[in-house]
């Protein structure tokens, strides 16, 4: 059966040059990079050239980077790091409605434990608008974490614009730039950065490892106490393997940034508009053209449930992801379509797709002939669908 | 996730659609995540002599109401109202843990299509 993976958002394949240099430093050159023998000195070069490839891609030192086991710990680490570190000066954090559970649920884990919390609403596109961020900020506001681009919805946020507002106010400003890193150009002086989270697995690097860059003068408590690696930053032995891995998926982004990005952007416009002219009331989420991830498409297809369509897809090969109810463990819709201003019942049909470097033109075309025949099977069988017709 | 049985029935659901002039219509849904399930009886000599459903819901929710109609087509009302969520559940090999509510709906919208029946006829 022909199989289709459009979800590149939840993960990518590691790329075949990634993985044959990883297994380099699993079974040959697998020394301790704090040991001062060869064995470590070969592997903390390597681990030194994979941070400066890190670091080049956005634009910071490399002394910047600490290495993470993930998206989540880099998260993490930015908010109850700097958290802990500027109590005395204050306990109040702003966070966008959108953001990823690693860091709402960060954030929150913070408000119980006494810091006083903002949560930006966003427009119906999904994005955060600058009066937001000026009115919510306080005199004791210590931190303002805004996702660079939705993950749901790819809507890209005005990051540049809240970094300089925020440095103004003298509050730090952290960036969840999962969705961006390697995508699209992400720099941290241009965006007014002070803690930016980035993830390998999304750039066809290996899951487990992610790095937060820190602005040279900020500082953070760490979470991980121990050997003192990573500059006291983040202690345990550095996954050599998987942050070299990361270093070379880094490179290659480099090398491909700009023509991939041009590629899925036309195969993303070909799904997008292949659906809504093949299919009747059907919501586009998110906003069109350049505010939205060149990957992305968000749909709502009225009267069907996300996950009755996530496996009727699954069936036919075609993977994808949804916001519905049904397909979380919660039993709530996705906290970013509802704070986008979606009712249940339109949250309830969502469907995303998200593009990767080996899809084809030949993918898009499969699920544009058989995400209609789904559609209408399922609609068949919806009372919803029957309720709207008779009252039409 | 779900059984070989769930998939079957999720994929060729029995008894889709609807009766005109239904002698019982049952609708419940479910506040927890917003699912709808509809069923159509036609009963005569307090037998179910054919029903019909329409879901909008997971694959659970399709495949339970299939299911329960298949498990209820040609019994008594009195045996149709013995049928509880757990043996439709049952009958598709069980369903993931969080996935039991959506069962629920299945038995309760044929008893509510029961129920309707019931209070037309006592009415009539
Ligand atoms: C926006 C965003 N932040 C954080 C994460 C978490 O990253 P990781 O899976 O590396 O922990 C993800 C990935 O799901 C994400 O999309
Ligand atoms: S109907 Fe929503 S989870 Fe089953």
């Amino acid at each position: 059966m022909r199989r289709v993976y459009l979800d590149h958002s939840a993960t990518t394949p590691v790329d075949r040059e990634v993985a044959d240099l990883m297994m380099v430093y699993f079974t040959e050159k697998y020394g301790n990079p704090s040991s001062i023998h060869s064995f470590g000195r070969e592997a903390r070069h390597a681990l030194e050239e994979a941070r400066s490839q890190v670091a080049g891609l956005l634009g910071a030192k490399p002394e910047e980077i600490t290495f993470t086991s993930g998206g989540t710990e880099a998260d993490n680490l930015a908010i109850l790091g700097l958290a802990e570190a500027r109590q005395e000066k204050g306990r109040h954090l702003i966070v966008s409605a959108i953001e990823h559970h690693a860091v709402l649920d960060t954030v929150k884990y913070l408000e119980k434990a006494g810091f006083a919390l903002t949560v930006l609403p966003v427009n119906s596109a999904g994005i955060v608008e600058l009066d937001e961020v000026i009115k919510s900020l306080r005199p004791d506001t210590i931190l303002v974490s805004v996702m660079h681009a939705n993950n749901e919805v790819g809507s890209i946020q005005p990051v540049a614009e809240i970094g300089r507002i925020v440095r103004e106010h003298g509050a730090a400003f952290h960036i969840d730039a999962v969705q961006t890193f390697g995508k699209i150009p992400v720099n941290v002086e241009e965006l007014k950065a002070d803690l930016l989270t980035i993830s390998a697995h999304k750039i066809y690097g290996p899951k487990g490892v992610g790095a937060l860059y820190v602005r040279k003068g900020v500082r953070i408590s760490p979470l991980m106490h121990g050997g003192g690696q990573e500059k006291k930053r983040r202690s345990g032995t550095e996954n050599t393997p998987a942050i070299i891995g990361f270093g070379k998926a880094c490179e290659l982004a480099v090398q491909r940034m700009t023509e991939e990005a041009e590629r899925v952007k036309k195969l993303r416009d070909t799904l997008l508009t292949g659906i809504v002219e093949s299919i009747k009331y059907v919501k586009v989420n998110g906003p069109q053209g350049d505010l939205r991830l060149p990957n992305n498409v968000n749909v709502s297809i009225e009267f069907v449930e996300g996950e009755s369509l996530l496996l009727s897809l699954d069936m036919l090969g075609i993977a994808a992801s949804s916001g519905s109810a049904c397909t979380s463990g919660s039993l709530d819709p996705s906290h970013v379509l509802l704070a986008m201003g979606l009712p249940h019942e339109i949250a309830h049909g969502s469907l995303r797709f998200t593009l990767g470097r080996q899809n084809t033109e030949e993918d898009v075309a499969y699920v544009l002939e058989h995400l209609p025949k789904i559609v209408e099977r399922l609609r068949k069988i919806s009372p919803l669908y029957d309720q709207f017709n008779k009252t039409k | 996730m779900y059984s070989q049985k769930v998939m079957e029935h999720f994929t060729n659901p029995r008894n889709v659609g609807e009766i005109p002039d239904a002698d019982g219509i049952g609708e419940v849904g479910n506040t927890q995540c917003g699912d709808v399930m509809r069923i159509y009886l036609d009963i005569e000599n307090d037998i179910i002599k054919d029903i019909k459903f329409k879901t909008f819901g997971c694959g659970a929710a399709v495949a339970t109401s299939s299911m329960v109609t298949e498990m209820v087509k040609g019994k008594t009302i009195a045996e149709a109202l013995e049928i509880s969520n757990q043996a439709v559940a049952e009958a598709l090999g069980g369903l993931p843990p969080q996935k039991m509510h959506c069962s629920n709906l299945a038995a309760d919208a044929v008893h509510a299509a029961i129920k309707d029946y019931l209070d037309k006829r006592n009415k009539g």
